[in-house]
Parts: structure tokens; sequence; C-alpha cells
């Protein structure tokens, strides 16, 4: 017993810290971008100066205008592909180059992101594609459609088989039975993985850099070139703002999921 | 039974949309930035030659394959710059995995131990900041972290250094803002191998009089492995490439591959050398990649 005790007083504490560790910069953060003073460091009080002046900077709202646009379109593609694909590994048995496509559709989680935004620069350049709001969007489709694949296909993985073969024997055609069967149950999982592969895409700097054009910059570029020289207190507010955005989506995101697993529940006698 | 058959072959068209995309989005370029690495920098748009140009007919694209060499590889080869590069890639990667794998462990065993309801909030508050913008964790380390930062008016208040200590631009700080990135990559993996291990083996081991260190050691750490090895390559094959981290964090002085691969490609415009770099990094990680999939494979058929 008391080796026990002691046991879960070190895990505790590694937890408190490894949490704190995770949440006190981005805290920092959101506290000192209502911060009055321009000097990033020293208090002034409390204001919103620096939520005005990015309302006032045009460049950085065209850049967060386009950030969102990209994100919205290569997410909602993204979502599309991503969910065939799953279907496709985890219903279809066996197809030919099927190694290939699961290899091809789980690379680039773990590819360097260096190399998936050279290697697309490449064929755009190759293509003679104009660069700018629809070749980010194709890059960005391309790397979050596996993460959408995963997220959606760890829930078809879970789902009991049976419902489908009952709506078949029951008349349905196969089609039929994944619309009106399959897709209602595996709907949470495809709204998460939408708002992962949203969230992925407004964060992108690396493969967006790679393949965006002169005059359409995304919201983390900006940032990026902002930071680059120096800290500004308005990238505060930016960033704050963006957390905002992002807490809003995982809101969603874990409401999507809870509904899931309470219909869960509900089907589970079955 | 038939069922499930009559199912499977629909579900096969399912994947002509997205097997078609990736085909031409993730494979296709690869063989361009193959094919340039083989090319000789220009001063041209593209600037690179040969060019391929399909409608020149055969005998102009039988002498513009003639006109492709490996002597961006050789460059990449005896140039120091390109061979410290790599080798600090590989140094900071390995560091930084040990450092997360120290630190990322005795979060997820805690987390792993927690009551179960409590294991959900836990896992909740380990996934947000992977969902918020990695840039933005960055730059809040730079908001401490800078000469006039948070961290050194702490120290000077609490007369534990009398001058600010320069802590940006230092390999130091590129490491923290590294696990901080990477933690949640780490934490995951290790949290759902030691969630799924049975308690009872612990307390056995423990009831037979193993110490602690010892239930830890032949135990617990041996049963992890799985996790272990998939946090570990989850954070090494991405740390390698890494750019943006040392970029804004660490100093000038040394760079990593990824770094290099960028200033070549945006500085320099040298295309050819860039894509030659980036062919030598992909095979570096092969090895680990390669790996990583095995053991997803073989993860997934123990799931079954």
């Amino acid at each position: 017993m008391h080796k026990i005790s002691r046991l879960s007083r070190f895990n505790i504490a590694s937890l408190a810290l490894g949490l704190a560790f995770l949440y006190l910069p981005i805290l920092i953060l959101v506290i000192y971008s209502f911060n009055a003073s321009r000097l990033v460091t020293v208090w002034g009080g409390w204001s919103l100066r620096w939520y005005r002046e990015f309302l006032n900077d045009r460049a950085m709202i065209e850049a967060a205008w386009m950030s969102l646009r990209v994100a919205v379109a290569s997410a909602t593609i993204a979502t599309l592909l991503g969910t065939l694909a799953a279907v496709a590994l985890s219903r279809g048995e066996r197809f030919r180059g099927r190694t290939l496509f699961s290899g091809m559709l789980y690379a680039p989680l773990v590819m360097p992101e260096v190399i998936t935004g050279l290697s697309l620069l490449l064929l755009f350049v190759a293509l003679n594609a104009e660069r700018g709001f629809w070749t980010v969007t194709i890059a960005h489709t391309t790397l979050t459609m596996c993460f959408v694949a995963v997220v959606v296909q760890s829930r078809l993985g879970s789902l009991d088989r049976s419902l489908e073969e009952a709506a078949m024997d029951l008349g349905c055609n196969p089609v039929r039975a994944f619309v009106s069967v399959t897709l209602p149950l595996i709907a949470p999982a495809i709204v998460a993985g939408w708002m992962l592969a949203f969230t992925l895409s407004l964060d992108d700097l690396v493969i967006a850099s790679f393949t965006t054009g002169p005059g359409s910059a995304t919201l983390p570029i900006r940032i990026y070139s902002e930071v680059r020289l120096g800290v500004k207190p308005e990238i505060n507010a930016i960033c704050t703002l963006v957390i905002g955005l992002i807490a809003v989506v995982i809101v969603i995101a874990s409401l999507a999921s809870k509904l899931s697993s309470s219909k869960g529940e509900s089907a589970a006698p079955l | 039974m038939s069922a499930r058959r009559i199912f499977a072959r629909p579900a096969r068209f399912a994947a002509i949309a997205p097997y078609v995309w990736m085909v031409l989005f993730f494979l296709v370029p690869f063989a361009f930035v193959l094919k340039i690495s083989l090319s000789q920098t220009a001063i041209a748009q593209p600037p690179y030659e040969p060019v391929f140009d399909l409608t020149a007919g055969w005998e102009a694209l039988k002498s513009a394959f003639g006109a492709l060499s490996i002597d961006n590889f050789r460059l990449l080869g005896s140039d120091d710059i390109y061979v410290f590069a790599y080798v600090r890639s590989l140094t900071v990667a390995v560091a930084a995995t040990a450092l997360l794998l120290l630190i990322g462990y005795p979060i997820a065993y805690g987390m792993a131990r927690l009551p179960k309801r409590w294991q959900a909030v836990a896992m909740v508050l380990v996934i947000v900041p992977f969902w918020t913008s990695f840039l933005i964790r960055i730059y809040a380390w730079i908001n401490i972290l800078q000469h006039d930062g948070l961290l050194n008016q702490i120290l000077l208040a609490l007369h534990l250094v009398s001058q600010p200590v320069v802590w940006l631009s230092t390999d130091g700080a590129m490491y923290i803002g590294i696990v901080y990135s990477y933690l949640p990559f780490m934490i995951l993996p290790l949290y759902a191998t030691l969630a799924k291990m049975e308690p009872a083996l612990e307390e056995a081991a423990s009831d037979l009089g193993a110490p602690p260190w010892q239930v830890f050691w032949l135990v617990t750490f041996p049963l992890s492995l799985p996790g272990v090895g998939a946090g570990v390559l989850l954070c090494f094959i991405p740390i390698v490439g890494e750019f943006v981290i040392p970029d804004l964090l660490a100093g000038s002085n040394s760079l990593m591959i990824g770094q290099t691969l960028w200033l070549e490609f945006f500085t320099n415009k040298d295309w050819p050398v860039a894509s030659a770099a980036a062919i030598v990094l992909l095979v570096v990680l092969l090895l680990p990649l390669l790996l990583y999939e095995r053991l997803q494979k073989r993860q997934l058929e123990q799931g079954r």
C-alpha cells in the first residue's frame, strides 16, 4: 500500500509539471497580448491596443483571409478524399496496388515537410502552374487527407460490420447501405477529420512557403517574416486570436465526438 | 460472408479518386525531384537544365537524358557544409529524441495510472497544444527567452543572476523548442501502450518482492517497447528535417540540413543541389521510415 501511494505522488508531480510546461508559455503569450506597453516585457496595464493595430494592418488581414480560404477549401477536399481512402482501405478487401496506396497515404504523415514542399513546388513549376491560392490548397489537401484517412479509418475499424450486412440483407445495395447506415455512424469522425485538416492547414508554414506565389502569403508566412525581425506586441494579439479560433474548433470537434460516443452506447446493445 | 464480399467491390472504387490524387501530387513530384537533382544549375527560368521538352522529338529527349549527371551528389559528399549539416541534423535528432523520451515517459506513465475518467481529461489536455499552431508555440518561447524576456526578469528579480543571460540563439533554446513542440507526439503512443497494459503484472512482480525500479525495468519498460518505438520514430524523423525551430531559436553558426536545403533553394536559387540534398535526406530517413511502417503493421495485427 505504501509503495503504491509513493508511486502515485511521483505520477501526479510529473503530470503536473508536464502540463505546466505545455501550457505556461501559451498562457504568458495570451496575457501579454493585452499589455498596453510597446515593450513586450514591460507591463503597462490591460489594453486592446494591439488588437486594434492588427485590424488596421491590411497585409496581415489579407494573409489571414487567404489562410482561412485555403484552410476551408483544402479541409473540405481532404475530407472527401480521405474518407473515400479510409473506406477503400477498411472495406475494399484486395485491390491492385493496395500496398502502394496505403504507403503513399501514410508517408506524408512522417515525411519532413521540406521534402513534401520542395517536390510539390518542382511539380507546379514543371506544369507551369501559376502559384497562389490553388497550389497551396492542393499541397495542403495532399498533406491533410492522410490525417483524415487515419481518423476515419479508426472509426470504421471499430464499427460493427453486421449493421451494414443487416441493411444489405434487408435489400439495400452496398452503396445505399453505406450512405444510410455507415455514413451517419462515422459522421462524427468525418467532422473531427475536417477540423483536424482545417487546423493543420491554418498552421502550416513550410509547405505553404514552397507552394505559394508572390502576393499571396498565408498568415503563418507573414507571422514568420515578422518574428524573424524581432518580437512585436501585435504578433501576440494575432497569435491569441488564432488560439481562440482553434479553441472554438476543438470545442466543436469534442462535442461531435461526445455525440458519437453517446450514439455508440445506444447502439452497443445491438 | 457473401454480403461482406459484395460490399468489398464498390468500396474498392472508392480508392480511385484518392489514388489518382496521391499519384499526381505525391508520387509524380518525387520523380521531378529526382530528375532535377541530376540536372545542372542554369541562369534561366526554370533555373536548371536540361529541360525535357516532350514536343521536341525523340532525339532532343535522348540528348537531354544524356546531359543528366550525378555531379550534385558528388558536391554534397565533398562539401563540408553539407556533411556537417547532415551530421548535425542526426545528432540533434538523436539528442532531442532521447530528451523527449526521458521527459515524456513519466508523463505518459502518470496519465496511464490515473482513474479512467481523469485519463480522458489528461489526454485532451495533452492533445490541445498539438492543435495549437506550432509557430505560435515557438514564438511564445521567444517571448520568454529573449534578452529582456520573462525568464531573465524572473532570474534578475530573484537575484539568481546579476546580468541577463543569453538564452535565445543557443542550442539550449533550440532543444527547448523541439521538446516543447514534439512532446505530444512522444506522450500519446507511450500512453496508448501503457494504458493497455495489465496492472496485475506489475502487482505480481511487486508481490514477488521486486523493488519498484526492478518492477519498472523488468516488467513495465519491456512491455511498453512498442510505444517507445512508435514515439521515438514519430519524433526522430521530422526532427531530422526540422527547419523552423532551429531557424528561430538556435544560433546561425551551425545549420541543420532542413535549413541548408531552404537556403540553397530560396537564397542561392540552386534548385538542383537543393533537390539532391532532399534525395539524400530521404535516403537517410528511409531506414527509420521502413522500420516505422513495420512497427505499425505489427501493432495493427496485434490489435486485431
